[in-house]
């Protein structure tokens, strides 16, 4: 009896305890959010989204920062996606499971642990300087793409290997080709999955400053690019100026573009989760 | 007229054990051929030969000849994508495809570049009435296919390969999920198709095998120990292991 009693108190401790250590880990996160939120609500405002800096960044608006992240986000989607999905078809589908396609999968996780600055180093390296691109979208975005790259390919590697196998056996059993089963059954199946991925890759993209540094990102460039071979400012480049390079800068201007930058990067992970927990409650198998 | 001819067939997998023996067998058109044993005797990996789906797996050695109505099927000049179509194949586990019925019967057509939708709609409804599911379905062909019972799930997979108008059926212990009514529906389905098609069928019992065998095959462990009709092999077996089996001695 007494031993029964004592059970249930150790397991309601121990629940208790779990719970706790959830909400130590929940509230830095929701305090980093609201603190953001408080600090940074004030400065929004119509002109600060659309207009451009002013008196050294210390007024005015964002907006080429804003317009600089959307092409940096677009230019390495155009590269890294059909590269990343392309070699991931290969590797899950095509690829014999030998010790050269092992290697290249090792390569592949190890790319995604490198610091972001070694990405960038290497964008300056190569596409800067050696290509002589420039500090110039085109060269960012590509810098962009190889660090987003591993993380497309394992994940689009993920979910065509989710998809059943026995969906391809039967298909080519029923006189499909190899690449018609993936196609139609495989990739349509898949696609919830690698859209995850994709944009998981693109918000990492969008939200990094080392990558940019050295490849594109502008100090201070008042105008719109208007060709991939033009620098040009970026929300994380620009926080990082703003809250360290420029003195007597108002604290709303810095925690205002915190905001905006966590808005848009909030905004792809809540569309990347709403489309996984759709593509799970319809899926059929 | 024989169908099929398999002459001195051996097949290695990469494990490295012959997983066929030098089987040389006769399989006839319109009737039902039913190769039982043990488990691990090679039932499906033959089946596999025939459709050349063991192009999938990874086979180290195979040797002998295979023909279909006198066509080398092993032959590496051979189109497998038209075998494929000729051979039908039924698994173990009810497979549809993630998509409408409909779909699912007209998908094999459809890769093959079929688009004329009365040619695929007839071939809907005439493969649905073969497998004994027009009735059921009709209403709801457009509904996932995933939706169907286990049953209807199986004689869905038959009618899908029945849309492509084979010659062949192969179909790997299509009742062994199934509950006996349904069964009974996809044997007689089988009796009824024997007709127009050869059926090469792995039972998933020996009762089944003697309800259905016109032709039956004992393999065990890669060997084909005894080919007989079925009212004979089921009765009075010649060879010691396959009356061993037959009674429930072993496997
Ligand atoms: N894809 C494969 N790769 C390697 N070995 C295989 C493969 N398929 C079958 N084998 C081997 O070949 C032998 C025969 O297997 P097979 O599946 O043909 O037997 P079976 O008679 O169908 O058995 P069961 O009644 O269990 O279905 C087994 O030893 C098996 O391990
Ligand atoms: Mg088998």
């Amino acid at each position: 009896m007494k031993s029964s009693h004592m059970r249930h108190r150790q397991q309601q401790f121990g629940f208790s305890l779990l719970t706790l250590m959830t909400l130590f880990t929940v509230i830095p996160i929701a305090g980093v959010v609201i603190y953001i939120l408080i600090l940074g609500t004030p400065a929004i405002n119509w002109e600060f989204l659309t207009g451009f800096p002013r008196e050294g960044m210390r007024a005015g608006g964002i907006w080429p920062a804003i317009v600089g992240t959307f092409y940096l986000t677009l230019g390495t989607s155009v590269f890294a996606v059909p590269f990343g999905i392309g070699a991931a078809i290969y590797l899950s589908e095509y690829a014999s499971d030998n010790r050269a396609t092992q290697l290249i999968r090792i390569a592949i996780i190890n790319l995604a642990g490198i610091p972001s600055v070694v990405y960038g180093l290497f964008g300056l390296g190569l596409f800067v300087l050696f290509l002589n691109f420039g500090t110039s979208i085109l060269a960012g975005s590509l810098t962009l793409s190889i660090m987003t790259l591993p993380v497309i390919i394992s994940t689009t590697e993920e979910a065509l290997r989710a998809v059943p196998q026995a969906f391809r056996t039967v298909s080519i059993s029923v006189g499909a080709t190899k690449w018609q089963t993936i196609r139609r059954i495989v990739l349509p199946q898949a696609l919830p999955g690698i859209l995850t991925g994709v944009i998981l890759g693109l918000e990492r993209a969008a939200g990094e400053t080392a990558p940019i540094l050295f490849t594109v990102a502008a100090f201070f460039l008042p105008r719109l690019p208007n060709s991939p071979l033009d620098a040009t400012m970026a929300l994380p480049y620009h926080l990082y100026v703003i809250s360290t390079q420029v003195p007597g800068m108002p604290i709303k201007i810095q925690y205002g573009t915190a905001l905006v930058l966590l808005v848009f990067v909030l905004s792809m992970n809540i569309i990347a989760t709403s489309i996984r927990s759709r593509a799970r409650a319809r899926r059929q198998w | 007229m024989n169908k099929i001819s398999i002459q001195n067939y051996s097949l290695q997998y990469s494990d490295g054990t012959e997983s066929l023996r030098n089987i040389s067998l006769e399989i006839p058109a319109n009737q039902i051929t039913v190769v039982f044993g043990p488990a691990g005797g090679g039932k499906s990996s033959l089946l596999r030969v025939l459709n050349r789906l063991n192009d999938l797996a990874d086979v180290i050695h195979q040797e002998g000849n295979v023909y279909l109505d006198s066509v080398d099927i092993l032959s590496n000049k051979l189109d497998v994508i038209n075998l494929r179509r000729q051979v039908g194949m039924v698994f173990a586990r009810p497979v549809v495809l993630p998509f409408s019925i409909r779909q699912n019967l007209t998908y094999g057509l459809e890769v093959a570049g079929e688009k004329d939708t009365e040619r695929l709609n007839y071939a809907v409804e005439n493969s649905l009435h073969k497998a004994a599911l027009w009735e059921e379905v009709k209403d709801r062909l457009d509904d996932p296919a995933i939706a169907l019972s286990g049953g209807q799930q199986q004689r869905l997979c038959l009618a899908r390969v029945l849309a492509l108008e084979p010659e062949v059926i192969l179909l790997d212990e299509p009742t062994s999920g199934l509950d006996p009514i349904s069964t009974g529906k996809v044997e007689a389905s089988l009796q009824d198709l024997k007709r127009d098609y050869t059926i090469i069928l792995v039972p998933h019992s020996v009762q089944q095998a003697a309800r259905t065998a016109d032709l039956a095959v004992f393999l065990l462990q890669g060997e084909l120990v005894e080919t007989a009709r079925g009212e004979v092999m089921f009765t009075n077996p010649q060879d010691q292991r396959t009356e061993d089996y037959i009674q429930g001695r072993f496997g």
